[in-house]
């Protein structure tokens, strides 16, 4: 077989960089509401990293494989216009409330079913959480190698991959064989935009669920033209075991979260001696700041 | 992270113009091609949401990359190396960025590959990526080559080239001046001879001023009958660069638009295919093609007046001196208010104009497949007319407005705005070639004038005081209605002392009075629609109502014999 079959992990999240002063709800937790659901940064850079493979490598798929909510499908779309080749949404209202080790539990189960593959590429972290569990985790249930901190693909065979990787102090290359999974880190190239074409060429595309719900005109299409089905994926298609799904899956309870917002009062006035420089690079090195 | 197209809601109002849905549905004959292409709309509301999103593409990558690369394009600029134009780093990121979105060729047909988009939406791209960079408008907007080898070319050259634009994202030149034929094309000496032998033409000169010289593919104005010295000698020829027989003499250190590159080009045997039929390279071709450029630097001109007006006003709220903000006094307010004024007249006018060419080109595609019914014939032949006499006018007052919008921004930004930290000071200088290319202001009159002689703008005029309107406009349309009498009144003045020279004397002013009443309407217009526009278009009739009376004056109180005190 000609190319690779890749897969890229993408989460919907908050859109946590613009947050505004009602970003949080008064308990503490994230008001989904006040925030738009993006395409989680580092997760378009994995994208990115696939389809550049996929530019390199005729005969290369690329499937967009998420969890979440109905609504994230809206980032198997995002991805279906930026050239991957399809998307499967897992979603099922018994995955609520999933943790890392529940999540990761879930997407290791449907890349099983996705079997084979080559390569596993998604972002390192998701900015709603900031773990960089996920990948890592999933990666330990199949029971292949990974690699983290990927900025670059430097080379792929049919046996191995190279990979360079963006550490705090500077690069190395590694190579591991396939398949891996590999995270990609911010200082990867940004995603490439979405493609005019195939846009309209798939803004049509949805799942079963937004086909019933919603009032989109062109459902005799769907017939006609099979990629504009978005695959969904539940906790049956996974022949997942319900105990390690959803809160029950989930060790990590969140004790409290608290809204930090620095003032003026925090900031500290330092005069021009040279050991009072020398001391605020050593703080801001400390606190990586800086380096 | 912005976006040009969704943080600009005027745009998405030009689009949703009423006349746009017979626009589209020409366009796309029927949604003829719903079921051969994968990307094809299946009806209006599925055509309108696509460009909206397509333009939602452009707008991100105008926000995102152009207008974050402008800077430092006008800093680096082209330069040649080993022959090839190479363009400033950003210059190139921003082409990459539009060519893997899909975004050239947008208005071929999809048969070659292009996403058949109506002119207009074409036009408001154009206006997106200028307000990023004004320079870098004018690579991306010779995608209008191509749409020109599409109007006259063969079939066979339309195969070979077309798919270059919209596959391989091919770049795109006009060669059209030299340096003794410059708004003089007829001069042209450039030659094209017949290479019996080879069965090919081969072009020979020298070509100056040629914006995005070493492009992928050129079109090229040459003379290719013998002993002939007028436009009735020259053919349109298009080059692929894949020969290499041309050498980059030089490329232009210019004022502004510096990413841009200007080159001095010399042909040596370079052979090239015959666009259309001999003899019609500048009377029929090269018209056409200057025609959409021309709507192209309307589209341009706007974009920079849209960067300028946002500049201005975001300084003019933050700036405080004397105790508040420089906003709230009457010299700086008003200032903005007249540009204001100015920015939306000039966007009105650039999509009403784009409108009658869509209307018009949609019609002569058709012609291709089907003889036209009469009633057909006879509007195709109207909007013919609207096209033709609104695109010199367009021209002509959107570039001297993005030129004055340009020059106060500056002044509103006082000593600050003359250094180079602000962008204000670049989008001067990109402003001041507007008012020059694709045929000088003074050219555009020229065009123009036959709008005020032919009554092409009376009988427009006359079409937009029918309109209905709320009874809070009607105010407008009674100084409109009289804005109407002093210029029909003014302009059969003059015509009628017959005399060419006091015609051509007094033309910009007539031309300009029918561009305020013609755009003091479409304002008044916009209003029905949008309530934002009322206050612009009370403020800008007023001054356009001085603005006429002062020319009247002047018109009325010149006779042949002062022209003797201005004559140089």
């Amino acid at each position: 077989m000609k190319g690779y079959k890749i897969i890229v992990l993408a989460k919907q999240v908050p859109d946590t960089r613009n947050v505004g002063k009602d970003a949080m709800k008064a308990n503490g937790t994230v008001n989904r509401a006040a925030l738009p659901a993006v395409f989680n940064p580092e997760d378009l850079k994995a994208l990115e990293q696939a389809l550049r493979i996929k530019d390199e490598n005729p005969g290369t798929t690329v499937t967009l494989l998420t969890m979440g909510p109905g609504r994230a499908a809206e980032i198997i779309r995002e991805g279906l216009y930026r050239g991957a080749d399809d998307g499967i949404l897992i979603t099922d209202r018994k995955f609520a409330g999933s943790d890392t080790l529940a999540t990761s539990y879930a997407i290791s189960l449907a890349i099983k079913k996705l079997s084979p593959y080559d390569l596993i590429l998604s972002g390192r972290q998701a900015i709603d959480g900031d773990t960089a569990q996920v990948g890592p985790q999933a990666a330990e249930k199949i029971g292949i190698p990974q690699i983290t901190y990927c900025e670059e693909v430097v080379a792929i065979t049919k046996k191995s991959i190279q990979i360079k990787r963006r550490l705090e102090r500077g690069v190395e290359t590694v190579e591991a064989p396939l398949p891996v999974l590999v995270t990609v880190h911010g200082s990867a190239p940004d995603c490439r935009s979405r493609n005019a074409k195939l846009l309209m060429k798939y803004k049509h595309a949805e799942t079963v669920t937004e086909r019933q719900d919603g009032t989109d005109d062109y459902l005799e299409l769907h017939d006609a033209r099979p990629y504009l089905n978005i695959h969904e994926w539940t906790v049956d298609d996974l022949n997942a075991d319900e105990e390690w799904l959803g809160l029950s899956g989930s060790p990590t309870k969140v004790k409290k979260v608290t809204n930090v917002v620095f003032t003026a009062k925090e900031s500290k006035v330092l005069g021009d001696k040279d050991d009072e420089i020398e001391e605020l690079i050593q703080e801001l090195l400390e606190n990586h700041t800086i380096g | 992270m912005s976006n040009f197209y969704s943080d600009n809601k005027h745009i998405k109002f030009h689009l949703g113009h009423p006349l746009m849905k017979k626009i589209i549905s020409m366009r796309e004959m029927d949604f003829a091609d719903k079921d051969n292409f994968e990307y094809a709309p299946r009806d209006f509301e599925d055509a309108i949401d696509s460009y909206e999103k397509v333009l939602e593409i452009v707008g991100e990558i105008a926000g995102d990359i152009i207008s974050e690369n402008a800077e430092a394009v006008d800093k680096e600029g082209p330069s040649i190396v080993n022959n090839e134009v190479k363009y400033a780093k950003g210059t190139q990121e921003n082409y990459d960025a539009l060519k893997q979105a899909g975004l050239i060729g947008l208005s071929l047909p999809r048969k070659y590959g292009g996403l058949n988009f109506a002119n207009t939406a074409f036009v408001m791209a154009n206006e997106i990526v200028a307000r990023a960079d004004a320079g870098f408008a004018n690579i991306w907007g010779l995608q209008d080559c191509a749409e020109t080898i599409n109007d006259f070319a063969s079939e066979d050259i339309k195969e070979e080239f077309l798919p270059k634009f919209s596959y391989g994202g091919a770049t795109g030149a006009m060669d059209l001046t030299e340096p003794d034929a410059g708004s003089d094309l007829q001069a042209v000496q450039f030659k094209a001879t017949y290479d019996q032998e080879n069965d090919q033409w081969i072009l020979n000169g020298v070509k100056r001023f040629i914006t995005n010289g070493d492009a992928d593919i050129s079109l090229v104005l040459a003379r290719s009958e013998e002993d002939t010295q007028d436009a009735r000698g020259l053919s349109l020829y298009v080059y692929d660069r894949s020969h290499k027989a041309v050498t980059i003499r030089r490329i232009e250190n210019k004022l502004g638009i510096k990413g841009s590159p200007t080159c001095e080009l010399v042909f040596k045997n370079a052979p090239a295919k015959l666009i259309g039929s001999r003899k019609f390279g500048l009377i029929k071709y090269v018209m056409s093609l200057m025609n959409a450029a021309r709507l192209g630097i309307g589209a341009q001109s706007v974009g920079i007046a849209e960067a300028a007006y946002r500049e201005a006003l975001k300084y003019a709220q933050e700036r405080s001196q004397f105790g508040k903000e420089i906003i709230q006094f009457p010299a700086v307010y008003e200032m903005l208010s007249v540009m204001k004024g100015k920015l939306f007249s000039s966007r009105s006018l650039l999509y009403e104009t784009s409108r009658f060419v869509d209307i018009y080109k949609s019609y002569q595609r058709i012609t291709d497949d089907r003889k036209l019914e009469p009633e057909e014939r006879k509007e195709m032949k109207k909007y013919q007319k609207l096209a033709d006499g609104f695109t010199p006018l367009l021209k002509m007052i959107s570039s001297e407005y993005c030129n004055q919008i340009a020059y106060d921004a500056i002044q509103v930004h006082g000593g600050t705005g003359y250094m180079k930290d602000f962008p204000v000071e670049r989008l001067f200088r990109d402003a001041r070639i507007t008012s020059i290319y694709e045929g000088t202001t003074q050219l555009q009159v020229v065009a123009a004038i036959k709008g005020v002689t032919s009554n092409i703008f009376l009988d427009r005029i006359k079409e937009y005081e029918k309109e209905s309107l709320r009874p809070e406009l009607v105010f407008l349309r009674k100084i409109l209605i009289k804005m109407t009498a002093e210029y029909e009144q003014t302009a059969q003045n003059v015509i009628e002392m017959k005399d060419d020279e006091l015609l051509d004397f007094h033309a910009r002013r007539l031309v300009e009075m029918a561009g305020n009443i013609i755009m003091g309407y479409l304002l008044t217009l916009d209003a029905m629609q949008d309530d934002e526009y009322q206050n612009v278009a009370e403020a800008f009739i007023r001054r356009a109502e001085a603005n006429n009376k002062e020319k009247v004056y002047y018109i009325n109180s010149t006779e042949q014999r002062d022209l003797g005190i201005i004559k140089q």
